[in-house]
């Protein structure tokens, strides 16, 4: 490199596409590696069965932003697509023996096959109109499951041996932390890849402006389905991981609430974001777990108070959506922008 | 003869100049009671600029729309010649086609209000314009893996030339929503060409520009018609730019086709002078 070159600047292509060009962004790869490695072994038992759900949100909460951020179809059915997933890996165990990855993996096709066919309304509505069509897949996904005794059991809980694979039994967070965390960073991964490609962008052309992009020979039929499917298996498989960790499935963990915290989810971290989706998912996971705990610190001081905190868990909730909404609508992820443009910038402001 | 530096060339068809691109017969489009287009024909040669002017409201816009598939006519057809390396010609209709696959053929376009991927960057939106040349498999994108890879960097270098072209170096990795109306208009002819179009249809490409701006999209769009050999068909309400830059013009008025020839025959029609300026009243 010469000794006057300053700044970023690309030799070829090939180095323009990397992810990463500066060493600070190498290092806080590095460092956010280092992290994820170190993590179980930092946090008390408590707080890593928060961070295995961090894991479970990113997983489907980068699966409901492919759908929402990237290809612009507003989706209220998360909930439902999740307890495809986990209801198909549980069957699968239970009634047909399959090993847990096969299930899981076929939970993941499951889900988007289905995901695909509640998708079909998104060919012919946008918007608004679209949203209360996915919430109809939400609520006829919970009442089939709720209602088909033959399979589901109906309202009553599947319950789920421990994980075992090859003579190892998974006992307990510290060993589905590895499992989870290894999803996480798979969904992240190939979450990125997808949005690099031409496929990820043809997604984020039917987002912006359809018509156009059907004039530049993008199916956006194809495209549509193809969204709803790819999303729905990564929720498929946040739903298979779900059953399988907490060893119990009902359908009362997938109800319209979850549809509406996975997008929570989205809204606060970014939408259109990978990387959004993961502080989302940590930020909107980690808030009520510490409400609860400062409600059972307070316990014994001021017991009036702690015996709110499930309410004070529903108005923060709210807050926080409408405050992103009202001060940062681009989440978290532009949030952390702009502290990395300050600092880069500094001393100056622009 | 085309000669320049760049490697790739833009003009995606094999007719030979002077032969027949694309034969509209008895296009009929209604909406409702109100017929938008009645019964028009013409004729579009490979290698020519051609405008299509009319009054507001004369169907114009309609036409394009018809041509991109985006409507769908009652009767008529719109027939493309395409011609594959060394072998006959092939006809397919429009009329009948569903929009991507008349991308497909190499029908490329702009529209009237720009229709840009906003939250994208110039770069990303001329690479839609690859879309219909490249190879999109879902597990190779996620993996980023080899094919997927490879054909972002092949398809690269036809889009930089393109970037090179217009002259919108500077603004590559500027969303396309943050830039002036000017350069994404632009970008907008830009993401055609990257189709290598057969046919590029152009809606108003100079609407809302000044006088300095118009000359810049006028060169633009010449360059493309003599250097890289693409033909254009136009639609433009500046009649000074219609009559410098198109080699034949098709007049419509209130969805008919009032006068199809040169611009010098066109311009002493009488059917023209009155759609665009009426007639005397006669006492």
């Amino acid at each position: 490199m010469p000794a006057t070159a300053t700044g970023v600047f690309h030799r070829s292509y090939t180095s323009e596409l990397r992810l990463r060009h500066t060493r600070a962004e190498k290092t806080r790869l590095v460092l956010v590696a280092l992290l994820v490695l170190a993590m179980p072994f930092l946090v008390s038992p408590y707080w890593l069965t928060i961070v295995n759900q961090i894991g479970i949100a990113i997983v489907g909460a980068i699966g409901l932003n492919i759908l929402v951020g990237y290809t612009g179809q507003i989706s209220l059915g998360q909930g439902g697509f999740l307890a495809v997933g986990a209801y198909t890996s549980a069957i699968l165990h239970m009634r047909a023996d399959l090993p847990v990855p096969v299930s899981i993996a076929l939970a993941v096709l499951t889900t988007a096959v289905i995901g695909a066919f509640f998708g079909i309304p998104a060919l012919r509505l946008k918007g608004l109109y679209l949203a209360i069509a996915t919430l109809a897949s939400q609520e006829i996904i919970l009442f089939t499951v709720r209602t088909w005794d033959a399979v589901t059991g109906g309202t009553d809980a599947i319950s789920l041996p421990r994980l075992e694979m090859a003579g190892f039994v998974f006992t307990d967070d510290f060993h589905w932390y590895w499992i989870i965390a290894g999803f996480a960073v798979l969904a992240v991964i190939t979450g990125r890849n997808l949005f690099r490609t031409g496929l990820g962008r043809s997604f984020m052309a039917v987002r912006d402006q359809d018509i156009a992009a059907s004039a530049m020979g993008i199916d956006v039929t194809k495209t549509k389905v193809l969204a709803f499917a790819i999303s729905s298996a990564y929720a498929g498989l946040a739903g298979a991981l779900t059953a399988h960790y907490t060893g119990i499935v009902t359908w009362e963990r997938f109800t319209l609430d979850v549809s509406v915290l996975y997008l929570a989810i989205i809204i606060v971290g970014g939408l259109g974001s990978i990387a959004g989706s993961v502080y989302g998912a940590i930020f909107m996971i980690t808030l009520p777990a510490l409400i609860t705990r400062f409600g059972q610190d307070i316990q014994s001081a001021w017991s009036e108070a702690a015996a709110k905190v499930p309410a004070v868990q529903v108005i923060v909730f709210g807050l926080v959506i409408v405050l992103f909404l009202i001060f940062e609508p681009r989440g978290l992820n532009r949030i952390w922008q702009r502290m990395k443009d300050y600092i880069r910038f500094s001393p100056f402001r622009y | 003869m085309i000669s320049r530096a760049y490697q790739h060339p833009l003009n995606g068809s094999r007719m030979p100049p002077g032969e027949t691109l694309l034969d509209v017969s008895g296009i009929t489009l209604r909406f409702g009671g109100i017929t938008a287009l009645d019964d028009v024909s013409f004729r579009v040669t490979q290698g020519h600029v051609h405008a299509v002017i009319g009054p507001n409201g004369a169907g114009k816009s309609s036409l394009l729309n018809c041509l991109s598939g985006l409507y769908r006519p009652q009767q008529g057809s719109a027939t493309l010649h395409t011609r594959a390396e060394g072998s006959s010609t092939t006809t397919s209709d429009l009329v009948r086609m569903k929009p991507h696959r008349i991308a497909a053929l190499g029908v490329a376009r702009s529209f009237q209000n720009i229709e840009l991927f906003r939250h994208l960057t110039v770069l990303d939106n001329l690479m839609l314009g690859r879309h219909v040349h490249m190879r999109h498999r879902l597990l190779a994108s996620l993996a980023w893996y080899g094919p997927a890879r490879r054909q972002e960097i092949e398809h690269r270098e036809l889009v930089e030339e393109v970037i090179d072209l217009l002259q919108i170096q500077a603004v590559r990795h500027t969303p396309v929503g943050a830039l002036a109306y000017g350069f994404q208009k632009r970008v907008e002819l830009g993401r055609a060409l990257c189709l290598q179009p057969a046919l590029l249809l152009l809606d108003e490409p100079m609407a809302g520009m000044n006088a300095e701006e118009k000359e810049d999209m006028a060169r633009y769009i010449l360059d493309v018609h003599e250097l890289a050999g693409v033909t254009v068909m136009l639609i433009e309400h500046d009649m000074n730019v219609v009559m410098d830059i198109s080699n034949r013009v098709s007049v419509l008025d209130f969805g008919a086709l009032i006068a199809d020839g040169s611009p010098a025959e066109v311009s002493s029609d009488p059917e023209v002078v009155k759609a665009y300026l009426g007639e005397e009243l006669s006492e």
